[in-house]
């Protein structure tokens, strides 16, 4: 193998990990174009996405519904927290939404612990899944190759929904003017319920999808709300184009330097955070003002 | 009864107590030792306590949530640790290496983070944090990585031929009390300076403040790198207290700490973070014995507070003094 493929190889390892980033600060840019709520407990949503996903899937065998069983009870999981939780909290100014979900996540870890146990499961690949497959510049786990194509298709889907559906134009309004978008006769409250639901989805999906290349502990989702603050903070919020390439630059980062230096893997995503906020404090995408 | 004379004897407390609040806080802080079960958990009190006064200059006065302090109690640690350990440094001059670093890196990652917007802060302290985090357990050959700083000793104190027992908790709680103390002071000056009424003009209205000719950022760079400072001094005392330093000090959870405390005790207020330490360092210690899911009783306690009593403990208390 040559050193040039090698560097390909662990590009598209990047790119792979970079999808999951790319979900989960999709998500989080979700709820805070709409809420101004910064989702803490993002990566604790993420860490259910993986429990139930794990569960349905060695209880059915079939991944697919572990997918479908994950959307939609993070989903409908997200739509009680907003609902019972954060809605009281609007009007109160953004850190309180932020302290309370930071509260959350250590309540849902250890809720988990207590139905799960505090050891972590065993996750495996699903049967269709595993192995390897040449893909030109040498060998790639079919797995990882699965997961770069179904972040793009999730990703498409939501952008599909947000740019070109009718509910999609209530939100992007929503997010620019709630004021009068409730002049108009909407339902706002509904609006924002539905996409904190939405927001926790991806997250759970995320969780899903990430949980045969991660251990499946209750503590998986806390180094994970870091990595997407990173992501998010590169790429700027309120763009879905920018939460994907800053989750794939980020993901590339970090694989690169791990094949380099690998003492320094971990600190690079943060080195690039820093230089971004440098050079362009609002991200890569974000615009101007918009965090005010 | 409507025409009431003003003050009445609660609001008459409540003014004497803030007058003279750093009697206060050290009157309580002496009698601690003796109202906890051990000794360990008053100190823990003392050192947390500290750290949260630190931390609500900056969250409490100034109106900025960092989620990164970790970053200054942890470094304050290890160098305090380092120097003793690796450069036989004595403990009175690694106190303040402490400080040092940890006012240092609260310059270099201040200087980031103003650069920052509005709520884009709380998830860049957090990120820069995890990267002060991440550098220290790397650099295993000083700061022994995973396993903690180990050996961070102190045996006795010679002041002046006057030998003090470091090992006696109450001795070492009573010197550790001097710097905080001290903080203190140094602290309630700060804020009835009027560089602490800028602080509180910048929280209540940025656009405003920067109006009347402040010069915001440069503010706010301030109050972090002193936030970052008093923190530091935590941290200091905390390695001489626990004779190791553990790398989870410096994770984003215990900033987490931090916020819990500040706001469970009552933000912006003088004794406030004080009381959050020790509600939460109670909490954990009782919970811990009756059962394994602490986190889960300390969380639902934090979102209650969130909910229905945003001014905390001490701030609820000194509302319902003011109402009187």
């Amino acid at each position: 193998m040559t050193d040039l493929n090698l560097l390909l190889l662990q590009t598209v390892t990047g790119i792979a990990l970079g999808s999951v980033y790319a979900l989960l600060a999709i998500g989080l840019s979700l709820i805070f174009g709409m809420l101004t709520v910064v989702n803490f407990a993002h990566g604790a949503y993420f860490m259910v996405g993986a429990y139930i996903g794990v569960y349905v899937l060695s209880a059915t065998g079939s991944f697919f519904a572990s997918l479908l069983a994950v959307f939609f009870s993070t989903g409908l999981f997200g739509l009680l927290t907003e609902r019972v939780l954060v809605r009281p909290l609007y009007g109160r100014g953004p850190d309180y939404p932020l302290l309370l979900t930071f509260g959350l996540s250590y309540v849902i870890i250890d809720v988990i612990r207590i139905i799960f146990g505090v050891e972590g499961l065993q996750s495996s690949t699903p049967a269709a899944l595993q192995g390897s497959v040449n893909i030109g510049i040498g060998y790639f786990p079919i797995y990882r190759l699965f997961l770069i194509a179904a972040a793009a298709v999730i990703i498409t889907a939501l952008w599909l929904f947000i740019e070109k559906s009718r509910y999609g134009l209530i939100i992007r309004a929503g997010a620019r003017d709630p004021e009068i978008v409730r002049i108009l006769g909407i339902d706002v409250a509904k609006v924002w319920l539905l996409v904190f639901g939405l927001g926790t989805a991806i997250a759970g999906l995320s969780g899903v999808l990430a949980a045969p290349i991660r251990t499946v502990t209750p503590e998986m989702g806390i180094p994970v709300l870091v990595e997407s603050f990173v992501v998010t903070v590169v790429g700027g919020m309120g763009s879905i184009g920018g939460a994907v390439i800053a989750g794939l630059l980020v993901g590339v980062v970090y694989s690169l330097t791990a094949l380099y230096a690998p003492a320094l893997a971990e600190l690079s995503i943060f080195a690039l955070m820093a230089l971004v906020l440098v050079v362009r404090p609002q991200g890569l995408f974000g615009r101007e003002g918009l965090m005010e | 009864m409507e025409g009431a004379p003003s003050r009445t004897p609660y609001r008459l407390i409540a003014t004497q107590v803030s007058r003279h609040r750093v009697a206060a806080v050290i009157a309580f802080l002496v009698v601690l030792p003796w109202l906890t079960p051990s000794h360990a958990l008053a100190a823990n009190i003392l050192i947390f306590g500290l750290y949260a006064v630190g931390f609500n200059l900056l969250f409490g006065y100034t109106g900025l949530l960092s989620f990164g302090h970790a970053a200054f109690l942890g470094s304050g640690s290890y160098a305090t640790g380092v120097v003793m350990v690796h450069y036989g440094w004595p403990w009175w001059l690694a106190i303040p290496a402490g400080i040092t670093l940890a006012a240092l890196i609260g310059l270099c990652m201040g200087y980031l983070v103003i650069r920052s917007r509005g709520i884009y802060f709380a998830m860049v302290t957090l990120a820069l944090g995890q990267c002060v985090y991440f550098a220290f357990y790397k650099a295993e050959a000083i700061t022994g990585g995973e396993n903690g700083l180990r050996g961070v000793n102190v045996e006795t104190i010679d002041l002046l031929g006057w030998k003090l027992d470091f090992q006696d908790p109450i001795t070492k709680y009573f010197v550790m009390l001097v710097f905080v103390a001290a903080a203190l002071w140094f602290v309630s000056r700060l804020l009835a300076s009027p560089f602490g009424a800028v602080l509180e003009s910048v929280r209540e209205n940025e656009k405003r403040a920067a109006a009347c000719g402040y010069d915001v950022a440069r503010t706010k760079l301030l109050a972090f790198v002193i936030s970052a400072a008093i923190c530091g001094l935590a941290g200091a005392l905390r390695a001489l207290h626990l004779s190791i330093v553990p790398i989870d000090s410096l994770h984003y959870l215990t900033s987490g700490q931090v916020v819990m405390m500040s706001l469970l005790g009552g933000m912006g207020t003088f004794f406030g973070p004080f009381v959050g330490a020790a509600t939460i360092l109670w909490v954990e210690d009782v919970a811990t014995i009756l059962t394994k899911s602490w986190q889960l009783v300390v969380g639902v306690i934090f979102i209650i507070f969130v909910l229905f009593f945003p001014r905390g403990i001490w701030g609820s208390f000194l509302h319902w003094l003011g109402r009187r």
